[in-house]
Order: structure tokens, then C-alpha cells, then sequence
């Protein structure tokens, strides 16, 4: 047990140290990760709304495609977008690869079908009597989405924990589009992976006790917005 | 009186509407006419296509076929200007967690009519329903029948010119469901609104409507004044539904300034109110709320009043009432007593009694089959 204590005690040294590399860490992390998350949702939400609310043939398979691309590996995504990022890639021309911006991408696609799947199922559970209701007392289109999207806001915040909880935490898509540059591509997940290689254990500590307080902050604050607004009751 | 600038509540028509779903034609009605300023109400069973005909009619759902035209001006289901024009009030009053005051101006906010106009128009709507000072309340501390009065008040506030109602006491105990079907009923004749109200109770739709259908299977099979459709069911489902008897065949033998005397085929006399000429064939019939039973030779005569000797061919509980059919030589009725009347004339199935009703209370109609001209 005595080297669980010894990092942890090596974490809290580190943490009130005022280190400007610990904290340039924790906010490239929060930079990359809430921008992901924000990118997903702008359009993760309108997909799980048209999902959750729309009757098409074929709609089916797309919730399917969603659902699947839900659990895809972060190491696969973090692949498919370091070809596309590469030199000889289509989006090469763009010179982003090992930069904070191909990590967003890669990030953007992993949260982007946690988003819409969960969106579309708290979408879809919000009954079609309401909507009718909200239209029928003149609701233009975008006020019917807002009302339901109001109504399923417990799910839809879910989804943005997830989606959030999904990025923040998740390492193989950022290492391999970000490269885990010291001072320019580090975040708090692949620092954990580079100091656990080089035995410093009590500072991997430290990013993953970080690590959970963002987490638990974050969620803390969506749940507390998840509970509150506007909502059908009767 | 609507916001789009409507003065005055207009005729809405539906004309050949279709909804079809999955190649299953779940609506078809050649025609339907709500007059202005009324209220019709539409009744029947469960997946008769009620609620589909209301959705079309208001505009909430697009018919595969048809038009619906307020006064002669074709709308168009894709405008939310139409849109505007109609209020509509659900099963569930589907209120949202806050004040009275905000549940009712929920549909002037979507108008983005200013704060201070919504909460005149607020309170004085309020007023006009007989509960002024609500404002302020949760809106999640109201009972169901007061939830739906505010859900009636959110629809009503908007001055619709066309006005759904929904089953909208359908989730209330009995009780409170006859109080608020009386209440609604003396709210909407009073306020001169076109309505359209979906109900399978046949007791509620009577007491609110001044027009009545009959919906099955899609389709409207029958139609006209609520004593006319109870009267004169248009063929057995409709009569079995309505808990009523088929119309009886007659010939009017004597018109006596409006007053005709019907002479059925059994040789029985009927007395009604019409105005159909002397040899005319007639079908008629009376609504069973309208019958009074008597014991044979028990009751008194009275000018006016038909008292026909009848025989119960059978009873049967119907709520807190029993329905009871009657058979007397070529003439069928259907009467609807309480079951204290039963029980203190120990009426059984076999049982000659007293039928009494009223000369006004005979819908007459000339018979389909008559060939002579009226």
C-alpha cells in the first residue's frame, strides 16, 4: 500500500505547488474536451432530435449506425483521423496533425455519436401528446424542438455527461493525433500513460486525482443544471 | 377575436379527407360542417378516427386528401399563421412546473405578446372562468379538475377561432367529470366559439353539443341536432352505441296545427310535433332520456302526452341508469330509467307498462322510402 501513499502525497505536493506546466496540462484538457464536447453537441443534439422525433423508413438503421458508432475505440477513431490529418492524407493540406486541433477532430468523433444516441432516446421518450399540445397552442418548429428538448433535458444532459465523460477520460484517439507533446499536445490522459512509463508515479497520481475532481465538478454542475428549468409535469 | 385578426368564430368544413397510414385508410369523410360560433361534438369508440378528424381538422396533421376551409378560405396545414388560428385541449392538461399565470400565457409568450398584455389577457381570461386570482398558484398543486380548467383557460386566452377539445375530462373521476362537462358546456355556449370536441361519452357529448356525429371506422355514419342522432339512429351499430332503439315506420294520419298523429303499422297512435303533410310516411323516434315509465294504468293523462301501453323485451344496467326496451304493436322504444324507478315498479323482462313521453319530444323525419313529395 505504500506506493499509493507515497503518490498520493507526491500528487497533493504537486498540485499546491502552483506549477505552471501542471496547470497548462489540466486547461489544454479542459480546452480540448469542452470544445469537443460543445462541437458534439451542436450536432449531436439536432441528430438525436430529428431521430428521436421523425418517422422515415430507414430510420432504423441509422439509430443502429448511431448506436454502433457509440462504442467505437477511441484508438480506431484517433486512427481514421491521423490518415485523414497526415501529409498524404485528404486533409493533410491543413497541417494540424500533433496540434490541439486534430485532437478536438478526433475527440468531435468520439463524443459526437455518444451525443445523438442518447439525445435520441431521451428524444423519442418525450410523448407524442406533448408535442402535439405544444403545437397546438401555435408553436412554430424551432419552439415544438426547444419545448421537447426542454422536456428531455434530463436526457439530453446524460448525453453531454457522457460525451464529456467520454473525451476527458479516453487516451488513444488524443496520443495518436496529438502525440503527447510535452508543453504543446500533453493532456492530463496521456500524461498519466508518460509518467506511469517513466515510474513517476506520484505525479501520474496527481493527473488522475485531477482527472476525477473535473470529472465529478463537471458532472456535478450539469446534473444540478439536468434538474432544474422547465418541464411538463402533468 | 384571434390574433391573426379573425372578428368573428367562422364555419370550419372538411371536405374529402382521407388520412391513409400504411395503405390502411384510417379516415375517410366525404364531409363534415362545424357552424360557426357551435359546437359539435364527435363521438365514438376507441380507434374510430376521432382524435385523426380533430388533428386534421386543426390543422395538427396534414390529410392524405381534402381541404378544411374556415369560411370558404381554404388553409393551408403548413402555415403557422393557420396554425395560430386554432387552440386545441388534451386528455392530459400537460402543464408545466410553474405558475397558473405562466401555464395560461404559454401560447400568447409563443405569440411574443408582450409581458404586461399577457398578464391582462391572463387575468381577465381567468375572471371569465369564474376563477380569478389564480395567477400566483403552482400550477403543480392543482387537482386534475382544476388542471384541466387552466389548460381550458391557456386554450381559450389565445380567442381561437377555431377551438379542440379533446376528450378533455376523460382522465377525471365521475364526479367531477358531470360537474365539469356542465361547466364546460355553459362556458363554450356562452362564449359563441367554434368548437370541435372529442368524447366516446355519450352523455358528455349531449350535454355540450349543439351538433352531433357518430364516427366509426373513419367514417362519419351519422349526424345532425344531438335529439335527432338519439332519436333516429341511423342504423343498428349507431343505435346499439347509443344506447338508443331504431326509428319506428309510420303514416301521419292527422296534422292538427303542427301536432300529427302517426299511425304505425301495429295500429298503435303516436303523437308528435312536425310539420309533415296528412299520408306522408315518416320514421320517428324519441330519445330515451325522454321516456318516463309508469305502471299500466297508472298514470294521468295529460294533453300533449303519448301513453302507450308497451311490454319490456329487456333490461339492462347501464351505469347508474338501466336501459330498457320496449316493444308495443309496430312501434320499438328505448327508454333510460333509474334503478329506483326499476326497483319501486319491479319492472322485469315480460312486464306490460306505461310508456309516457311528450308529443315534442318525437323527432319526425319523412321516411327514405317515401315516394310522395312533402
Amino acid at each position: 500500500m505504500g506506493v499509493y501513499s507515497t503518490a498520493v502525497g507526491d500528487a497533493l505536493r504537486l498540485l499546491v505547488s502552483g506549477s505552471s506546466e501542471v496547470y497548462d496540462i489540466i486547461w489544454l484538457s479542459l480546452q480540448v474536451s469542452g470544445t469537443a464536447t460543445l462541437l458534439a453537441c451542436l450536432v449531436g443534439i439536432p441528430i438525436g432530435y430529428f431521430l428521436g422525433i421523425s418517422r422515415f423508413a430507414g430510420r432504423g438503421a441509422l439509430i443502429v449506425l448511431v448506436n454502433t458508432a457509440m462504442g467505437l475505440p477511441p484508438v480506431v477513431v484517433g486512427l481514421f483521423v491521423y490518415m485523414a490529418l497526415s501529409r498524404s492524407g485528404p486533409l493533410g493540406f491543413m497541417e494540424i496533425l500533433f496540434t490541439p486541433p486534430a485532437m478536438i477532430i478526433a475527440q468531435v468523433m468520439l463524443a459526437t455519436p455518444l451525443i445523438a444516441g442518447v439525445s435520441t432516446a431521451a428524444v423519442a421518450s418525450v410523448s407524442r401528446e406533448l408535442r402535439i399540445q405544444v403545437r397546438a397552442l401555435g408553436a412554430s418548429r424551432l419552439q415544438e424542438a426547444i419545448a421537447v428538448l426542454k422536456e428531455s433535458r434530463r436526457g439530453i444532459f446524460a448525453a453531454v455527461i457522457a460525451g464529456f465523460g467520454g473525451v476527458i477520460s479516453e487516451v488513444g484517439a488524443v496520443s495518436m493525433v496529438g502525440g503527447a507533446i510535452q508543453g504543446a499536445t500533453m493532456v492530463m490522459t496521456t500524461a498519466i500513460q508518460f509518467d506511469v512509463r517513466r515510474g513517476q508515479f506520484g505525479l501520474a497520481m496527481s493527473w488522475a486525482m485531477v482527472l476525477i475532481g473535473i470529472v465529478i465538478v463537471v458532472n456535478v454542475v450539469l446534473t444540478t443544471m439536468q434538474n432544474s428549468g422547465v418541464t411538463y409535469e402533468r | 377575436m384571434s390574433d391573426s385578426g379573425t372578428n368573428s368564430a367562422p364555419r370550419v368544413v372538411g371536405r374529402d379527407l382521407t388520412v391513409v397510414y400504411h395503405k390502411r385508410t384510417v379516415l375517410d369523410v366525404g364531409s363534415v360542417t362545424i357552424p360557426a360560433g357551435k359546437t359539435y361534438a364527435l363521438l365514438g369508440s376507441s380507434g374510430a378516427g376521432k382524435s385523426t378528424l380533430m388533428r386534421v381538422l386543426g390543422m395538427l396533421e396534414r390529410p392524405s386528401t381534402g381541404t378544411v376551409t374556415f369560411d370558404d378560405e381554404v388553409l393551408d396545414a403548413g402555415s403557422l399563421s393557420t396554425r395560430r388560428r386554432i387552440a386545441a385541449v388534451f386528455q392530459k392538461p400537460h402543464l408545466m412546473r410553474g405558475t397558473v399565470e405562466d401555464n395560461v400565457a404559454y401560447g400568447l409568450k409563443l405569440r411574443g405578446i408582450h409581458r404586461d398584455e399577457r398578464a391582462r389577457r391572463v387575468r381577465e381570461q381567468l375572471e371569465r372562468m369564474g376563477i380569478p386570482g389564480w395567477e400566483k398558484r403552482s400550477a403543480l398543486t392543482l387537482s386534475g379538475g382544476e388542471a384541466q380548467r387552466v389548460a381550458l383557460a391557456r386554450a381559450l386566452v389565445l380567442q381561437p377561432d377555431l377551438l379542440l377539445l379533446d376528450e378533455p375530462l376523460s382522465y377525471l373521476d365521475p364526479l367531477l367529470r358531470r360537474q365539469l362537462t356542465v361547466e364546460f358546456g355553459e362556458l363554450l355556449a356562452n362564449q359563441h366559439l367554434t368548437t370541435l370536441y372529442v368524447t366516446h361519452d355519450r352523455d358528455e357529448a349531449v350535454q355540450v353539443a349543439d351538433h352531433l356525429g357518430v364516427m366509426r371506422d373513419g367514417q362519419i355514419v351519422a349526424e345532425g341536432a344531438p335529439d335527432e342522432v338519439l332519436a333516429l339512429p341511423s342504423d343498428v351499430w349507431v343505435a346499439e352505441f347509443l344506447d338508443a332503439e331504431m326509428p319506428s315506420v309510420g303514416i301521419v294520419e292527422q296534422n292538427d296545427g303542427g301536432v300529427l298523429r302517426i299511425r304505425c303499422a301495429g295500429e298503435t297512435a303516436v303523437l308528435a310535433e312536425g310539420e309533415l303533410p296528412v299520408g306522408e310516411e315518416c320514421i320517428f323516434g324519441v330519445r330515451p332520456e325522454d321516456i318516463a315509465l309508469s305502471p299500466v294504468n297508472g298514470g294521468t293523462h295529460r294533453l300533449g302526452y303519448n301513453q302507450l301501453e308497451a311490454r319490456i323485451i329487456e333490461l339492462r344496467p347501464n351505469g347508474s341508469m338501466v336501459s330498457v326496451r320496449l316493444a308495443a304493436p309496430g312501434l320499438r322504444l328505448g327508454a333510460a330509467a333509474a334503478r329506483s324507478t326499476v326497483r319501486a315498479l319491479g319492472l322485469c323482462e315480460g312486464q306490460p307498462v306505461m310508456a309516457e313521453f311528450a308529443a315534442g319530444a318525437v323527432v319526425t323525419r319523412k321516411s327514405p322510402n317515401s315516394s310522395s313529395v312533402s
